[in-house]
């Protein structure tokens, strides 16, 4: 049997993440097959079908698609899982909202967030804010799984010819009603994907004081992040924070300034190749994580910091 | 109009927890256990729905075993106005779990249902989403903001790319975010009038609801531990670690 993967796009793109959900997909059985469910979204199903291993794309063209509404989504699934053993998508806010209602459907209990595949029935996946790893075998006929992202290495974009099937819409429901989104558009490399983070806390004081981080990323062509502190208050948008409840990032470098290490933001960053903290408190507990820790007050240090990179001739981007 | 909370007992946010020797789950025997972040965020919205008189009636229900009577006594010292505790044996699976809330939507017909959005234990965030789906409710996860209207409910939604907002008809399911309010504190005169209102008793079993796992936990383990890193002592030494040491700069 097959895999079908619920892709994630804006009806122009592919979000990138459903990448990474091919190569989970892979893993579990070569035979991938990816559903687009969109609104004048044939770009969408076009690139897919050049991502190498991709079997199929199943592309459901319809206004119903035009905005994300878990309601809708779910009637086309449910009639196609029929012909497949997994069906999957990103752990994301996208992927979390939709996935278990599809599962109540079939009647399956879904795995959530898996962050290593063992075999076709068998998955790894942290629980308690990732302080624990469980191996977790489903015993579900159809298996409803979710994949955390930044575990796996996105798939090629490039160098495959999936056959494009048009399939029937599923039925409208009139349950709700998209009213709009607030996306916020930044320059930046997206947080999730970046290879270098840099993160402010509560330490930073205001939003005024987030230049300062600003200022590094931008050196370092770095994701902006934050904790939770720091988003309730008010300091940074909500998209940018990083932890249990927030977003989980894998960077090859990620630098904490401010930010005291809780539990829950650790949970966000803690697979992260290489973190600094910068903190003036030598007892936080983010210093049991960092690689390399100043103790220092960051007002001080990120001015130096920045200067310091500034004398640097090359900086990896 | 009614609300309907559920809420779970779980190990405390602030601790830190250990896997058992054995690899069969989480130490949790004296270990301190409180309501689930999210669930006081659920609470409150209820509540404060409730005090600006668009609801006359909150019901707390958790699911669990015999302990999570306190959780629910808590719910009642915050503003919810009964409780019921079904009472389950074990792990029980989120799927089961939106089966037995299933029977009691049915038993108590709310317009509302209110939960977390996830529990921090197994961080599973799928509960509301499968209760919505068994219900045929319309469902509004990670819910930051919520407008009561005649008919719906306008709910503003933390997702990845910012913001997002949608309507739901009456009735349905909300998953609420840290983000949606800042639980209360419960007043020591409203912990004792909370002793005197009602928690209604239901063996899972009498539901008639299967509740066996249909996921095996094979084995939990610690994650590998990072090695222990270094401090510096200045900037130039930081950079000059991360240039030519780390070299990721």
């Amino acid at each position: 049997m097959s895999v079908l993967l619920i892709a994630e796009h804006n009806n122009k793109e592919v979000k990138p993440f459903t990448l990474n959900a091919i190569s989970a997909a892979f893993q579990i059985n070569e035979d991938v097959h990816v559903l687009v469910l969109g609104s004048n979204s044939d770009t969408v199903a076009k690139s897919i079908s050049e991502c190498s291993n991709v079997k199929k794309v199943i592309h459901i063209n319809n206004e119903l698609y035009e905005n994300y509404l878990a309601e809708n989504y779910t009637s086309a699934i449910i009639k196609l899982s029929g012909s497949y053993s997994h069906i999957i998508c990103s752990a994301n806010t996208f992927g979390k909202n939709l996935m278990p209602r599809i599962a109540a459907l079939l009647d399956v209990s879904q795995v959530s967030d898996i962050t290593k595949v063992i075999s076709e029935d068998t998955f790894i996946r942290p629980i308690y804010a990732g302080n624990a790893f469980a191996t977790v075998k489903s015993n579900d006929k159809i298996k409803c799984v979710t994949i955390r992202p930044t575990s796996f290495d996105p798939a090629p974009s490039s160098g495959g010819s999936a056959e494009i099937q048009n399939g029937e819409p599923g039925d409208a429901t009139e349950l709700s009603k998209f009213i709009k989104k607030e996306e916020i558009k930044s320059d930046r490399p997206e947080l999730g994907t970046a290879r270098v983070v840099v993160s402010g806390g509560r330490g930073m004081q205001s939003g005024e004081n987030f230049k300062l981080i600003t200022a590094v990323a931008d050196k370092l062509n770095a994701a902006i992040g934050a904790s939770r502190a720091a988003v309730d208050a008010g300091y940074i948008t909500n998209d940018h924070q990083v932890g249990q409840t927030g977003k989980v990032v894998v960077p090859d470098l990620y630098i904490a300034v401010g930010i005291s290490g809780a539990i829950q933001h650790l949970a966000g960053m803690k697979e992260s190749k290489v973190i600094v903290a910068i903190n003036k408190d030598g007892e936080a507990p983010i210093f049991s994580v960092a690689d390399y820790g100043l103790e220092a007050d960051l007002f001080d240090a990120l001015p130096k910091f920045l200067e310091e990179l500034n004398k640097l001739n090359t900086i990896q981007k | 109009m009614k609300i309907l909370v559920a809420v779970k007992r779980v190990i405390d946010y602030n601790v830190q927890i250990r896997v058992k020797e054995d690899g069969t789950g989480i130490v949790t025997d004296n270990v301190k256990m409180s309501t689930n972040p999210p669930d006081d965020n659920a609470i409150e919205e209820a509540v404060k729905i409730k005090e600006a008189g668009k609801a006359t009636e909150v019901v707390a229900i958790s699911v669990g075993e015999e302990k999570a009577q306190e959780t629910v006594r808590k719910a009642l010292a915050v503003g919810a106005d009964k409780g019921i505790l079904v009472k389950t044996e074990g792990t029980v699976e989120p799927l089961a779990v939106s089966k037995i809330l299933q029977k009691i939507v049915e038993k108590e017909k709310p317009d509302l249902v209110f939960m977390g959005k996830q529990a921090i234990d197994d961080d599973c965030n799928q509960t509301g989403q499968m209760l919505a789906a068994l219900l045929n409710w319309p469902q509004a996860t990670f819910a930051s903001k919520i407008e009561v209207k005649e008919k719906s409910l306008e709910v503003t939604r933390e997702i990845d790319e910012g913001l997002e907002t949608i309507e739901v008809n009456m009735p349905a399911i909300v998953t609420c975010d840290l983000r949606l309010n800042e639980p209360r504190y419960a007043s020591l005169p409203n912990i004792m009038k909370a002793k005197k209102k009602p928690i209604e008793q239901i063996n899972a079993s009498d539901l008639g609801v299967d509740t066996k796992p249909r996921i095996d936990q094979i084995k939990v383990e610690e994650p590998p531990k990072r090695k222990a890193g270094i401090k510096v002592a200045s900037v130039e030494e930081l950079v000059q670690k991360l240039k030519n040491e780390a070299k990721v700069i």
